[in-house]
């Protein structure tokens, strides 16, 4: 079956008459099962999404389907879903049942979109390779010896395979923008507090934020939309109005870009990106745009601030699972302190404790002035610094990753080159700015390279519109 | 019994939470509710489930506020909170949410009463946080069971500078803090159900020094004459222990009401790493000069003030306005009867007296109190025109209005033949018919019965009707018999 890329089209052939989403969903259904060794879906819901197909074809028979009826969505394994497992790709939450709806998932159900399954994630959304699962790692469908990226490594591979239409996942600190550089195709993370983030479990939450895996514009900007808004079990969420992003279109003004001298000649910058992102900017300076070169001084210093704030809050955020109350419990313990030693240390995987243990001592009193505080400070600074460039720019653009996509097993032994991943997507993620990846060719080897552009605050809209532009140059 | 030695002195700080009298607990919606069955009032957000979030109740950052402004506090600008990070079962998250950085009240004060004179007890801090589940050891043989019904209320905790030096200062301070809780209407105040909970910070020190000793800290004192009976006793512990030679060592203790002793719970080896740090979940509350205002507006006459007007207004004693302040109601009680019968010192001793005596026995609120201000009034209003004495208005007038609290007072006084005198005008007025009708008076007194009637139609018309028919008859035949 040849599917149509946006729901639009895909919607106008149900309304037709010319597929049902009956058949949509058993295409899909029978893809994962042909794909399973990608193990992208760490639970498919089967039985569940036909049942709901076939209402849902009844609903557009009658002409009462909602705005996304035919959209069938992944959710990553950190999203709650009632009556169904979430488990943060943790053994700690083994056998743990929702009881309660994601705020973002529940909008898009509340606009008949189906879930199709959880997919495979790195635990607690902290790994760039999608290999720090408990249920093993995720391969990605371009080559099965590459890592989909992470922390969204299976709802980027799932969306890029054809096993759903959209993917939602979360990004802490690149975690949907590289996944989705790593499978060739869109991954956007909007504002910080754009999207309510009730239900999503938490990893750092002054910079977790649901994102969006899609394969064009069209369908990111519909499902933004749906999911964006105030929510009042969110204090964090943003009340500002949600703009009809569905309505993006590029307005034909010349733009002002920036790039930053530091991230084009950093020394971990693969040849071929540097290229591409090169070759890229030239384009839209031949449009007319306006590219600059800036310089960005603060960039050596945004890795170590994002790691001491994201682990420090990690390590609060994990305390609540202690085998008391629900999840993985260690047997046989004999006093309450072993219970909790056993249980967190049997629960979580390595890269999980490596972060705790790091957060836990950042926090401790004797160390928290110069690490935590310093690093709130170099947090505010880098702020101060976006908000200045975007006062003369437009856009920034840099690489999504420093690298293509690694071979299965290849950084993940290594935690600091792991983290330098994560180099670039990270400035958007301390900064709080929504920023996109959109797929910008290949590497000599033919490796899939993402570029990344940046906006300012709340300023999701010229994102779409302009990385829609960028996407059409070259057509 | 060893009297204390004189040359050292108490260094005390207390710690008191209060639970606040809210319909939701301080983080989510669930109820907040006490003596529940175990674990009704939850949901996945008071149970900390992955993926849920606190909001702020703002009703209890305006409790916090209308407590700090009672306490003569700095109010912060805005609310934040932060996280103590501990792991213990009946702790939902893994961290309490508190405020640790920033308190919504800063400093402040409140006045206690020492020996007569008024002192002031100066505060740290007034912040707000929520408390844990409670864990229960006794009740299950296979381990420990966990209430999460309370997990989630919301609590403000009043700390002190370490600046009282007795039990009864201690329990002066708890004292004013119930009255003023009650009074603002931010809690019911009730230490025996946790609602107001105090640990206390003792150290001592030779008089003149200025370093303080080794700090003990007392838990579990459920009432506030344990309190005093605690410190009292943890103070001679301190003291008798420097006296022999021996060391202090800085550790919990916990009052044994039944012993009235203190015993060691842990001992303080280091300092547990709280690992506060701002919650990210939850931004910061603005608190606008209007909103502040509008607070302001909404605090009554906190009872220092009142205690103060009443000895001003009504010229009471220290004494008699400490207690009839000692809640809203019973001040508004005293205060209607006051003005009703314009005699202040007689309406405060009525209610110090019969009224407060009556509660207590029958261990009710004033508010369920049968009579109204303005019956105590009227008995009040008998005493000061002579017809009643104190004596007979409070043992027989009141407990018979208290059986017919809806009678006229006048009426059941009569009809008691409690006003003084009226015997006398009956005696008077029987005597005087007898003289007017010497020749009906002998006839009646040889049977002719027929004649009673007329004689007690001019002995009721003698007495303005005034006078009960059966004690008037019974007078006259008496009488009769008797002359």
């Amino acid at each position: 079956m040849n599917l149509p890329r946006s729901l639009a089209v895909l919607q106008s052939d149900l309304r037709a008459g010319n597929l049902s989403v009956t058949d949509l969903v058993t295409h899909y259904l029978e893809q994962i099962r042909a794909g399973r060794f990608l193990n992208c879906f760490l639970e498919v819901f089967s039985e569940e999404i036909l049942d709901q197909a076939i209402r849902l074809d009844q609903k557009i028979r009658q002409g009462q389907a909602a705005r996304l009826a035919g959209l069938v969505v992944g959710i990553k394994d950190l999203l709650c879903y009632k009556n169904h497992t979430s488990q943060a790709g943790s053994r700690i939450l083994e056998g743990f049942t929702s009881s309660y709806t994601a705020t973002a998932v529940q909008k898009l159900i509340d606009q008949d979109t189906l879930i199709i399954g959880r997919n495979n994630c790195d635990e607690f959304g902290m790994g760039s390779t999608n290999e720090n699962s408990f249920a093993g790692p995720v391969r990605n469908p371009l080559d099965t010896n590459l890592v989909p990226g992470g922390s969204s490594g299976g709802s980027a591979a799932a969306v890029k395979a054809g096993f759903c239409h959209v993917a939602i996942g979360s990004d802490t600190g690149g975690s949907v923008r590289q996944p989705a550089a790593f499978c060739d195709v869109i991954g956007l993370k909007p504002t910080y507090s754009r999207i309510s983030r009730f239900g999503l479990i938490a990893y750092a939450s002054s910079f977790d934020t649901i994102g969006i895996i899609a394969q064009n514009i069209a369908d990111t900007a519909l499902v933004l939309e749906t999911m964006a808004g105030k929510d009042e079990f969110d204090s964090t969420a943003s009340t500002r109005e949600v703009p009809a992003y569905t309505h993006y279109a590029f307005d034909g003004k010349l733009k002002k870009i920036a790039l930053f001298n530091e991230v084009i000649e950093h020394p971990a910058l693969h040849t071929d990106i540097r290229r591409n992102i090169i070759e890229t900017t030239d384009k839209l300076k031949k449009e007319g745009h306006k590219v600059d070169i800036i310089d960005f001084p603060l960039l050596d210093y945004i890795l170590p601030a994002y790691y001491i704030l994201t682990t420090a809050e990690a390590s609060s955020n994990l305390s609540r699972f202690d085998g008391v109350k629900y999840g993985f419990r260690a047997e046989n313990c004999d006093s309450l302190d072993e219970l909790y030693k056993n249980t967190r240390t049997e629960g979580f995987g390595k890269e999980v404790l490596r972060r705790i243990t790091l957060g836990t001592f950042v926090l401790s009193a004797s160390y928290y002035d110069t690490y935590y505080i310093k690093a709130q400070k170099v947090r505010r600074r880098i702020k101060e610094k976006i908000n200045e460039v975007f006062s003369s720019y437009d856009f920034i653009i840099l690489p999504t990753t420093p690298a293509p996509p690694y071979q299965l097993g290849e950084i993940n032994k290594n935690p600091l080159e792991m983290y330098l991943a994560d180099l670039f997507t990270v400035l958007a993620s301390i900064a709080g700015n929504p920023a996109i990846s959109i797929p910008s060719g290949k590497t000599e080897n033919g490796l899939p390279i993402g570029i990344q552009i940046i906006a300012d605050d709340f300023n999701e809209m010229n994102l779409l519109s302009f990385s829609d532009y960028i996407l059409n140059l070259d057509r | 019994m060893k009297v204390h030695d004189t040359r050292f002195e108490a260094i005390i700080g207390l710690e008191v939470h209060v639970r606040l009298q809210l319909n939701t607990k301080i983080f989510s919606g669930d109820i907040n509710d006490y003596g529940i069955e175990p674990n009704t009032l939850i949901s996945e957000i008071s149970l900390g489930y992955p993926g849920t979030l606190p909001r702020v109740n703002k009703k209890a950052i305006e409790y916090a506020v209308k407590m700090g402004l009672a306490c003569h506090s700095q109010i912060a600008s805005e609310v934040s909170f932060d996280r103590k990070n501990y792991l213990y079962p009946d702790l939902p998250k893994g961290y309490q949410i508190t405020q640790d950085r920033i308190p919504v009240c800063n400093g402040g004060y409140i006045h206690i009463r020492k020996d007569d004179t008024d002192k002031q007890i100066v505060l740290n801090r007034i912040h707000l946080e929520e408390d844990a589940g409670k864990s229960i050891h006794d009740k299950s043989e296979d381990g420990t069971l966990i209430d999460f019904n309370r997990a989630g209320t919301a609590l403000i905790e009043i700390v002190t500078e370490p600046v009282l030096h007795s039990g009864d200062e201690a329990y002066a301070f708890l004292y004013e803090i119930r009255r003023l809780v009650r009074c603002l209407g931010i809690s019911d105040g009730n230490m025996e159900e946790g609602s107001l909970r105090c640990d206390a910070n003792i150290s001592i020190r030779r008089i003149g020094d200025t370093q303080l000793g080794r700090k003990v800290e007392i838990k579990n004192m459920n009432s506030l004459n344990n309190v005093r009976k605690a410190i009292v006793f943890e103070i001679k512990r301190q003291i008798d222990l420097k006296q022999n030679g021996k060391e202090i060592i800085s550790e919990t203790r916990t009052f044994n009401p039944v012993a009235g002793s203190t015993s060691a719970m842990r001992v303080k080896e280091t300092l547990t790493d709280y690992r506060y740090f701002p919650d990210p979940d939850l931004p910061p509350v603005l608190l606008t000069a209007e909103w502040l205002e509008g607070v302001r507006h909404k605090i009554p006459e906190l009872p220092f003030e009142k205690e103060q007007r009443f000895r001003k207004e009504y010229g009471l004693s220290v004494y008699d306005a400490s207690v009839l302040t000692s809640s809203d109601d019973l001040a508004t009680f005293f205060e209607s009867v006051a003005i009703e019968c314009r005699n202040y010192k007689s309406a405060a001793n009525w209610i110090m007296g019969p009224v407060l005596s009556v509660l207590n026995s029958k261990s009710i609120q004033i508010e369920e109190f049968d009579l109204a201000p303005k019956q105590i009034a009227g008995i009040i209003g008998f005493i000061e025109a002579g017809k009643l004495s104190y004596s007979v208005a409070s043992r027989k007038l009141f407990p018979a209005l208290l059986d017919t609290p809806e009678s006229d007072i006048a009426e059941l006084a009569e009809k008691m033949h409690l006003f003084s005198g009226q015997e006398e005008e009956l005696v008077k007025a029987v005597k005087e018919v007898i003289e007017e009708f010497p020749k009906e008076t002998e006839m009646l007194r040889n049977g002719k019965q027929k004649l009673l009637g007329m004689f007690m139609g001019k002995i009721m018309k003698k007495t303005k009707g005034l006078a009960d028919p059966n004690k008037a008859k019974q007078m006259l035949l008496d009488t009769l018999k008797n002359t």
